[in-house]
């Protein structure tokens, strides 16, 4: 099955929630450091299984440009797909 | 209008807090004299110092000093130039004389901090389109240069020779990668599988470099290092080191057999940019290094301390990062930020110095002790710096088990 962004993003989500220690309600909006208050080191965990989730690098300078749960689903869409 | 200086009022917060406890500021110490690679006065009291990397002792070497004073005299106090412009004088030739005979390489050159070797070979070396993997607890220096440049950057979970081939294996086969590694890890004073990390590299077709910062001097058959030690000298590209630990002075290095390898005095910007080592320095430094190639008893001493350091605080109960002492850094596990910096204030209250890391410089969170042994410890010293953890712990509540 070919991934898209409408099935990656539930994934991320998915991913994300243990994570989301405030409890708040994730949406493509959601922003990781203003609305998650995620430090590096759950970034860098995060990041490592998100890639072994799809078999892709995503690599560590990419990262400072994606600001929300959409916009990384957009970028890993754009890396799995390419 | 903003205030520039707003975004710090987190950090500028949390120090305030902490020293409202009462507790003495440890990132604010001052050593007002120091009387041998392992004394000083702090505070005016007579202080062991257990947190130094000054791991061979070198820093009151009497051929080491009168090196450096006969350099002053003759050279100056400094070069006031870049090395590729007036700032490079016999004595920078002869360091790197030095080191190539230290590391039987056919090529050595040196910067002016450890930092800036790290910054150089990591910015200059990968390019856009190229890789750099790394390590996760990899030193900042490594990822600040990584930063600088264009190449796509990749971590590996730490130590982790299945993630580092997992994750060489999803690169393009044909683009150029460098491995980055770390022969000792200096928060936790673990050292790498380099044997099996190397081997991994080298069938991805990766270039590899080792940072031997932390086991310059005391590692493998003739002190070069982790990577001696593991064998693997033929399959690694690059080494790169530092004058400020081992050495006992300051400066960095990179040695290396690659044919090409000098073309970076012209395309590393960190060499280019910034003066040179002052004469004194580089003289103190190729000293330090030959003699550091025949300190066979030194190193054996080093190793007995550490060892006895380690051994002698997990008796006592204190939790300790590594299972043994894997290298001359002993990092004892502190429950919180509070704890840590009640504990460090009451040891150099004992007249114990200590290094006390917490994040970001610490993996997953964790706040440190950290010791490192020097080769000129007497037994006696190492005694005295356990009796004293424990004195500390108590006036400190931290528990032991």
């Amino acid at each position: 099955m070919a991934h898209t962004r409408d099935t990656i993003l539930p994934k991320l989500m998915e991913l994300i929630e243990p994570l989301n220690r405030k409890a708040i309600t994730l949406t493509a909006d959601t922003s990781f450091a203003s609305d998650l208050e995620l430090d590096s080191l759950t970034v860098m965990d995060l990041v490592a299984n998100i890639e072994d989730e799809y078999d892709i690098i995503l690599p560590m300078n990419l990262l400072p440009e994606l600001e929300t749960i959409g916009q990384l689903a957009d970028a890993v869409a754009k890396i799995v797909n390419g | 209008m903003g205030d520039l200086f707003d975004k710090f009022d987190p950090i500028i917060a949390e120090k305030a807090a902490l020293l409202a406890t009462g507790v003495n500021d440890p990132f604010n110490l001052v050593m007002e004299k120091v009387h041998s690679p392992t004394e000083a006065t702090v505070n005016g009291r007579e202080t062991i110092l257990v947190g130094t990397y000054n791991y061979m002792g070198m820093t009151f070497d009497p051929d080491v000093i009168a090196a450096g004073k006969e350099a002053l005299d003759q050279y100056g106090a400094g070069t006031t130039g870049s090395r590729v412009l007036n700032g490079t004088y016999q004595g920078h030739r002869e360091v790197e004389e030095a080191l190539k005979d230290f590391y039987g390489t056919s090529h050595a050159m040196v910067f002016s901090t450890g930092y800036q070797a790290n910054l150089g070979l990591m910015a200059t070396m990968a390019a856009r389109g190229e890789y750099i993997i790394l390590d996760a607890d990899s030193h900042a220096s490594i990822y600040d240069g990584c930063a600088m440049g264009n190449a796509d950057i990749v971590r590996f979970r730490h130590n982790s020779v299945e993630d580092l081939d997992k994750r060489l294996g999803r690169l393009p086969a044909e683009a150029g990668k460098l491995v980055v590694l770390e022969g000792v890890y200096s928060m936790l004073g673990d050292i790498a599988p380099l044997k099996e990390m190397v081997a991994v590299a080298k069938k991805h077709g990766a270039m590899v470099v080792v940072d031997e910062a932390h086991g310059m001097g005391f590692f493998g058959p003739n002190g070069r290092g982790v990577y001696e030690a593991a064998g693997v000298e033929a399959d690694v590209d690059f080494v790169v080191g530092t004058f400020s630990k081992s050495v006992g002075t300051v400066g960095g290095f990179v040695v290396s057999n690659h044919p090409k390898f000098e073309v970076l005095r012209l395309v590393c910007r960190p060499y280019v940019f910034t003066a040179s080592l002052p004469p004194s320095v580089v003289a103190t430094a190729a000293t330090s290094i030959r003699k550091l190639k025949h300190a066979h008893n030194k190193r054996q001493h080093l190793w007995e301390n550490s060892r006895k350091l380690h051994s002698g605080l997990k008796a006592k109960g204190f939790k300790i990062a590594t299972e043994t002492a894997e290298s001359a850094i002993i990092a004892v596990l502190m429950p919180g930020q509070e704890a840590c910096a009640r504990m460090w204030s009451a040891l150099i209250e004992l007249g114990v110095y200590v290094n006390m890391a917490r994040p970001p410089a610490t993996p997953a969170g964790m706040f440190l002790l950290r010791c490192s042994l020097c080769a000129e410890h007497r037994v006696e010293q190492v005694d005295i710096i356990i009796d004293r953890f424990v004195q500390a712990a108590e006036i400190a509540g931290i528990p032991l088990d």
